[in-house]
Parts: C-alpha cells; structure tokens; sequence
C-alpha cells in the first residue's frame, strides 16, 4: 500500500467536503465525479505493487455503475444533475469552461494514445488458469491412480506411528532441497534461484490459496506428471514444472508432499464426504 | 373466451413448427449416414449449426420455459391464498394477471421439450441409448405426471372463478406438486450425466435410486425451486413493467407498478437463500470429484464465475435501485434517503470483492512486479472465504433496503421505539461482526474446517433477517401512518431496472447452466460415456458467451410472443368498423366469448396492498 497516496486523497476529499459545505454548494453530479476520481486515482497508485490495468477497469466499471444508480435513485437530484449539464452547455458566463473542456477532452485522449504507443512492446494481457483440472486417473510405474479416491498413503501415520512419520517428513525435506527449492525456493515462496527466470513465476506455497485449497493427490499428480502432464483444456499452460515420475518414486513424490504441508503449516484438503 | 379460440391456432402453430424441425432432422437421418465414431459413440450431424449448438440451445430454452412453467403457480397460489383469506380481490386479480402468462408458456415448453427430446434420439442415440437403460423406469411417472401437469394447469387457468375458492386452491396446489415432481424427475437425468452414481466400473445399472440419488441431484432440485421462483418474479416483474410502460390510465399504471412491484419481492425473496444453495451445489461438485470441483472453480470455467460474479453483484444493486426508487411513491420516505449512499457504498465493496478473480489478467510487465498472477493483496479475496462474507453482507444490505421501504410511511407508535431500534441495529452489528470475523478466520484453518464455516455465517444471516422482521411486526403495531403508497408514481427507469433483473436472471441461468453441463468437458456421462463426436472440445468462453445470449435473445423474442398473447384477453372482441343495423345488435354474449365474470380491473390508485402486510394483518386478526 502506499500510504501516503492514500492518505492524501483522503485528505483531499476532507478538504472538498469542508469547502463544499462551506462555501460552494456541491450537487451530487459534482460528488460523483469527485469520488469517481478520488477511487480511480486510488486504485492506480495507492496500492503497491500496482494493479493490472484490468482489474482497474473492473473495478471502475462496478464504481461507474454504482454512482449512476446513486445519481439516478433520487429523481430530484437527477434533474439537478441534468440541468447542471443543461446549463453548463448553453449558458453564456460558462463559455470559457466549456472552451476549456472542449480543448481538454481531445487533448487527453491524445495523450492517452501517445503514451500507449509510446510504451515498448509487449505480449498482450492473458487470464491464466491456475489449478488446471486434473484426470480422473493417472498411470505411475505401470499402476493406475484414482484420483478422486487416491489418499497420501503416510498421512495415517501422523496420529497412529508419529516417528515414522517425521522420518516420512524428514525424507520429504531431502528430497525438496535437493529437487525443488531451486525454483520454489527456500522458504517455498516461489523466489528460488532459479525463479526469475521463468513466466510465471512458480508457485508460491506460502499463499493460503494454494497448496491448501488442494487435495493431496491433486499435488501428487502435479508433481508426477508435471507440465508436460497437464490437460487440453486451457492451454497454453506456460508451465516449466517437470515430470518428476522420472526422477522420483512413489514413496519420495508422497514425501515431499507431507513436508510442503508439514513446513507451510495448512492442512490438505480432505477428500469430499458430503452426500 | 378469446384464450379458448385462439388456444386452436397456437396448436397448430406448434404442431407445424415441430413438425418443420421433425423434418430438418430427419431429413439430415435420411441423406446424412451416422457418423463412425470410435468406442461408445454414435452421433448423426445437424446442419449448419452442428449438434452440440443446437442441443445446446434447444435445452436452454426448454429449461427457461420450464423454469418459469414452474415458478408462476408457486406465486401465484399463495397470493391468490392470501386473496382469500383476507377477503381481498385484488389479490386474486394479480393471481390471474400472473396465470394468464401459463397457458402459452406451456405449449412453447412442451414444445421444446419434444424438440429436445427429438434432438437427443436422432442426433445422440447412443447416450440416449444408454440414458434410457439407466432410466428406463422413470419415464413412464414422467409421463403420466406430464399428462396431470396439462390437466391441473389448464383446469387451474380456465377454472378460474368457476370453481370454488377452496378447489381452485387444491387445484393449484396440485399443479405445484405435480409440477415439482417432473422436475425432480428431469433433474435425476441431466445430474447424473455429472455425477453418475449407482452403476458399475463398466456403466451397468446397479441401483436406480442410487442412480436418481447421485451426488448434486438434491442440490440441484433445490436451487433449481428457488431459482425458478427468482426467475419467474424477474419475469413476471418485466410483465408488469412492459404494462406499465404502456398503460393509458392511472389506474392501469397503478395496477401494474403494483404487480412490478410483487415479480420484483418475489424475486428478491428468492434470490436471497440462492448463493446458499449454490454453494451447497458447489460443494457437492467437489465432493463427487476434485477434478470437476476445479474445473468448475478453479480452472477452465473459472472465468465465467467472475462473469457470473458481476451478473449477480449487478442484480444485487438492480434490485436495491428499483427499491430505494420505490421509495419515491411512498410519503414519508424521504427520512431514509440519506440512508443509501452508505448501502451503495456496502454494496459496491461487496460487489468488488465478490467479482475479484484469484488470478489476475496481467500482462507480462504487470505480473513481474506482482510476483505471479496473484496480487499479494488482492489475493486474499479471489478464495471463497472472501466471497462467501461478501454475499452475506450483501444479501444483509438488501434486506435493510427492503426494510427501510417496509417502514417508509410508518412511525412507531410503541413506547420501546427507541430500544426496540436499537436491539435491531445492534442484532445487525453483531451479525456483520461475526460473518466478517468467520471470513477472516477461514484463511487460518484447514479447507475442510473452512467449508463448514459458511454454515455459521449463513445461520446468522437468516437469524438477523428472521429476528430484525419479527422485532420490527410488533414495533410497527398500530403504527402512524405518514402518507399512503401513491402506486403508479414511480419514474420510468425503475421499470426498465425490472427489465434488466429480467434479462439478467435469464443470462445467469444460460451461464450457470452452460457452466454445469459444460464441466463434464469431453464426457456425456462423466467417467463413463466419452464425447467421441466432433464437438468433443471445450469451446472458447468468447463462443460460450455467445451462444448464451443469442438463446436469452430467442428467449425473449417467444416471451414478447407470450407478452402479446397474454395482454389478447384483456382486450375487447373484434367488431366490425361500421356499426351493425339495429336489429343485429344483441346483449348476449357469444358462446366463446371472455365469460361475464371476468374481473374489471379497476384498482385504487393509491394504497394497493403489500402481501406480506396483508398476510401478517391476517395472522393477526386469527391470533
């Protein structure tokens, strides 16, 4: 966030409510377009890091929206409005505002259209999937995998044999800083070393909407199959995550998944009881 | 009556259209040989548009047509029982004002349904097949409850003021009954082509009811009611518009801003407990598969839950605007106006909480200086713990604008005004507290433990909506009345905002329904029956999104037809233009003509009744 962008449009809109009570009497048209621009300019440089230019225009479309319908919701205000616009258009005393307006609208779309091609080119906006779907089934070392049923095969050993699992947690830890933590890190952000060579970045286990919105053999199948395993649907995927099937067993793919949840601190996500 | 003359014409009409489609398809059987499809498939082609388009279209428009087959005698039974036991015709008129759209909904949903019907034998045989040896032994039920359907629905539209009240009442109750059984029949068929339950590792029936009792079979048949009963409010509220928009007289505008009025509460109503039940969908959805539960939430259709997102947050805010616009006709309302700018602003924040999509739309630049496709603030509020806290506060918002317009003319008269206000206004905090509270919560526990949590949230939301409306019966008892309900004084927009509530429910339900017939992605049945024809693809959202509203389009292209259709029987017999000799003219009506008895309308201008005031004068007067 920045703070103090913030702060100073919040002091802005004080300053406009004291003088507009005070001394000129604002009517809603001219509000709305106050707050119209106080949460536009908010939204583009308030927060850090900034917003995608979509999620702006998302939001300013619902505020847009949200606005009209204040105006428009008390039929007094609404013809004041109208006559605000009315009278600014025709009458003679507001003839140097209108030139000014007149000037200044084409003069900001230009420079709207000068500083867009003035940028350095570059891939247009995409949507990216993040949980791609994953098979009903997947083939590991000649046995097929129920997905939908598949349970971590050590998890049990949590509550029943505690040891065995730390061992399980402990191999698990090996296996991902001699594997994994190269891309995904130390602390599993998804700022390894490796990292910033990649679009996108790899994911970030730490996010509680990750690795804990999953099941455990959602990640099994990731890790398994990797980018090269990932559905139809949806693509292009831009995923470098490789297949470790060819590099891990069973055992160790399992492992390392009680150790992403065991260092992270969330829990998977239980299979689906209700019915 | 003019319904029973023209009702022939519509026949025919309908039986030469589907005679004309029966043709086109089978004409493309005759000329077009099956194509070889590998494994279980076994597909025959439609022309032009392609099979799974014209299915898909086909279905949509049944099902719009269905939905609100369904919705109408819901409504319209308990306001015409509220019409009898308050002893209030106007009541019972605004009953049959909703009935009278039946009748040609009916033929134009049989109709579809027989093409759909037709559609899946000659174009899908082999899933129908397949279907059809599932549920075999649900067809003949269906059937017969179709044929009840036809016989109540007509007996309840043309018996109207010919039976007595208490049997035009069963007969309506009969007709829902009836109603809702065919669609829970329906819903067994296209629920388990999601979740099929009940067969073998090899797709062999094991048990029908398992078969019929999958996974979201229940889900859906709930959120299927209620959603119906929102869409035919929405619908019957555009009726009312399209009235009022056209109405001559005062009293015409009065009686229809009224019926605008009700569609709208009763779509309210409903669209209130919809997100419940949608969620209650969802994580059945998940339950039965991961993969379909991601592929629904998380991946391929993700991006039409934002769009469905902004559909629901826009009708939040519709239906609020046409509220605080009915405002307008009430005297003494304007104590609350200062009231909405802080709803809009809880509505707005809601609004863009609940359509912030998980992953960002960035380009490449924007995503570097994020760090991903997740913003790490705006990530918080792309999960359904953000969502679900947001449609709670605003389902909250909505109903303290619905209760600003309830007491609007009011003032209470109680000696506890002031505390009974503030037990309200603290039951509201303490709701708000705790529903946010729960959102935030949910980021910290497990997912399991987090699902469970939107139960606590919901029960406190109805609690406060239950125990605000209770304490506000007895605050508002014998209260003083500022002014009366000036009906038909209402600006034009708030009829073009029902207008939009219309197409908004009928464009979310072609979404939502794309949405969960689309998730199978390349199955007919899922896990079963592998799409094997040439439309085994998901198609673009862009594609999606098209074929979605040229259906609403269709939609209401034959609703305006129902429109007209409808409006015929308020309108005098066809005479010719120069007057008859006097020894031709005669009193009697002719046989067929709209009976003697059917009601004038000619309501009061100003205060028609609200249903609910009325209902409650009623359980007062028998307590």
């Amino acid at each position: 966030m920045n703070i103090f962008v913030l702060l100073a449009i919040i002091a802005a809109l004080v300053a406009i409510q004291v003088v507009g009570t005070r001394f000129v009497k604002l009517n809603r048209l001219a509000w709305m377009a106050i707050w119209w621009i106080a949460l536009y300019l908010a939204l583009s440089f308030g927060i850090d890091p900034p917003l995608p230019t979509t999620i702006i225009a998302l939001f300013m479309a619902i505020v847009t929206l949200a606005l009209l319908a204040y105006l428009s919701a008390d039929s007094e205000e609404l013809e004041t409005a109208k006559n605000t616009i009315v009278s600014f258009m025709t009458e003679r005393k507001y003839m140097v505002p209108l030139l000014i307006a007149v000037v200044a609208i084409p003069l900001l779309v230009a420079f709207k259209v000068y500083s867009d091609m003035t940028q350095p080119p570059q891939p247009p906006a995409s949507g990216r999937t993040i949980h791609p779907p994953p098979p009903a089934s997947i083939n590991f070392e000649g046995n097929t995998i129920n997905l939908a049923t598949a349970n971590n095969p050590y998890r049990d050993l949590e509550e029943s044999d505690p040891e065995a699992f730390a061992q399980h947690n402990a191999n698990g830890r090996r296996i991902y800083f001699e594997n994994c933590f190269y891309c995904h890190g130390d602390n599993m952000e998804g700022s390894g070393m490796f990292a910033h060579g990649y679009d996108p970045l790899p994911a970030n286990f730490n996010d509680p909407t990750t690795i804990s919105q999953l099941q455990e053999s959602y990640l099994f199948w990731r890790i398994a199959k990797g980018a090269p395993g990932l559905p139809g649907e949806s693509t292009p995927w831009a995923s470098a995550m490789p297949a470790w099937e060819n590099f891990l067993t069973e055992e160790e793919i399992w492992d390392v998944i009680i150790f992403l949840y065991e260092f992270t601190g969330y829990e998977p996500r239980a299979q689906g009881m209700p019915h | 009556m003019t319904i029973n003359r023209r009702s022939p014409v519509l026949r025919a009409a309908c039986i030469a259209f589907l005679a004309f489609i029966v043709l086109i398809l089978t004409g493309e059987v005759a000329f077009g040989a099956p194509q070889e499809a590998p494994g279980d498939g076994d597909y025959r082609t439609m022309p032009f548009v392609g099979s799974r388009v014209f299915m898909w279209v086909v279905a949509e428009l049944h099902l719009m047509f269905a939905a609100f087959v369904l919705a109408v005698p819901m409504f319209a039974l308990v306001i015409e029982y509220i019409g009898y036991k308050t002893g209030d015709k106007r009541f019972d008129e605004l009953a049959y004002d909703f009935t009278k759209l039946l009748s040609v909904s009916f033929s134009f949903t049989a109709t579809l349904g027989a093409l759909l019907t037709f559609g899946l034998i000659i174009l899908y045989p082999a899933l129908t097949d397949y279907l059809v040896k599932i549920f075999s032994w649900t067809f003949l039920p269906y059937v017969l409850l179709f044929f009840f359907e036809a016989i109540f629905l007509y007996s309840y539209y043309y018996g109207w003021g010919k039976f007595s009240p208490r049997v035009h009442l069963f007969l309506g109750l009969m007709l829902n009954i009836v109603g809702t059984a065919i669609m829970f029949i329906a819903n067994a068929w296209l629920t388990f082509m999601n979740t099929p339950n009940g067969i073998d590792e090899l797709g062999n029936l094991t048990s029908v009811w398992d078969a019929i009792n999958n996974y979201i079979w229940m889900p859906i048949n709930i959120h299927r009611l209620i959603a119906n009963v929102a869409f035919g409010g929405a619908i019957g509220a555009a009726y009312g518009a399209y009235k009022f928009l056209g109405a001559k007289t005062d009293q015409e505008r009065a009686h229809y801003d009224w019926m605008g009025y009700i569609g709208n509460f009763i779509a309210i109503c409903a669209l209130l407990p919809l997100p419940f039940a949608g969620y209650w969908l969802g994580v059945e959805i998940y339950a039965y598969d991961q993969s379909l539960g991601i592929t629904l939430m998380g991946g391929t259709f993700s991006w039409l839950f934002i769009i469905q997102a902004v559909l629901i947050g826009n009708l939040f805010l519709a239906a609020n605007y046409y509220l605080w616009l009915s405002m307008g006709r009430i005297a003494g309302a304007e104590r609350y106006r200062r009231f909405i700018k802080y709803l809009l602003a809880l509505i707005t924040i809601c609004f863009i909480v609940w359509a912030t999509p998980h992953s960002l739309v960035a380009t490449v630049e924007e995503a570097r200086a994020m760090g991903g496709s997740h913003h790490p603030i705006l990530n918080v509020l792309g999960v359904m713990s953000a969502k679900n806290t947001a449609v709670n506060l605003l389902i909250l918002t909505t109903y303290v604008s619905f209760l600003l317009y309830r007491r609007a003319n009011k003032e209470a008269t109680v000696s506890w005004a002031k505390m009974g206000n503030l037990i309200q206004f603290s039951i509201f905090a303490v709701v708000v507290i705790f529903v946010v509270f729960l959102g935030v919560y949910g980021y910290f526990v497990d997912a399991q433990t987090r699902i469970g949590l939107s139960q606590p949230q919901v029960m406190s939301v109805l609690f406060a909506m239950v125990a605000v409306t209770v304490i506000d019966i007895f605050l508002f008892k014998n209260a003083r009345k500022r002014g009366e309900i000036a009906w038909g004084k209402i600006p034009g927009r708030a009829q073009y905002a029902l207008f939009f509530l219309a197409i908004t429910f009928t464009w979310l339900m072609g979404l939502m329904g794309y949405v969960r017939a689309g998730m199978r992605q390349h199955w007919h049945v899922y896990g079963v029956i592998r799409d094997t024809s040439v439309d085994a693809y998901t198609p673009t959202l862009g594609f999606a999104g098209l074929v979605v509203s040229v259906t609403v389009i269709i939609f209401f292209l034959f609703l305006a037809i129902v429109f007209f259709l409808s409006g015929l029987s308020g309108k005098k017999n066809w005479a010719p233009k120069s007057p008859p000799p006097p020894e031709a003219t005669t009193t009697e009506p002719l046989p067929d003509a709209e009976p003697a008895t059917e009601p004038e309308k000619e309501p009061e201008v100003a205060g028609l009744p609200n249903p609910l005031a009325s209902l409650l004068r009623f359980i007062r007067k028998k307590s």
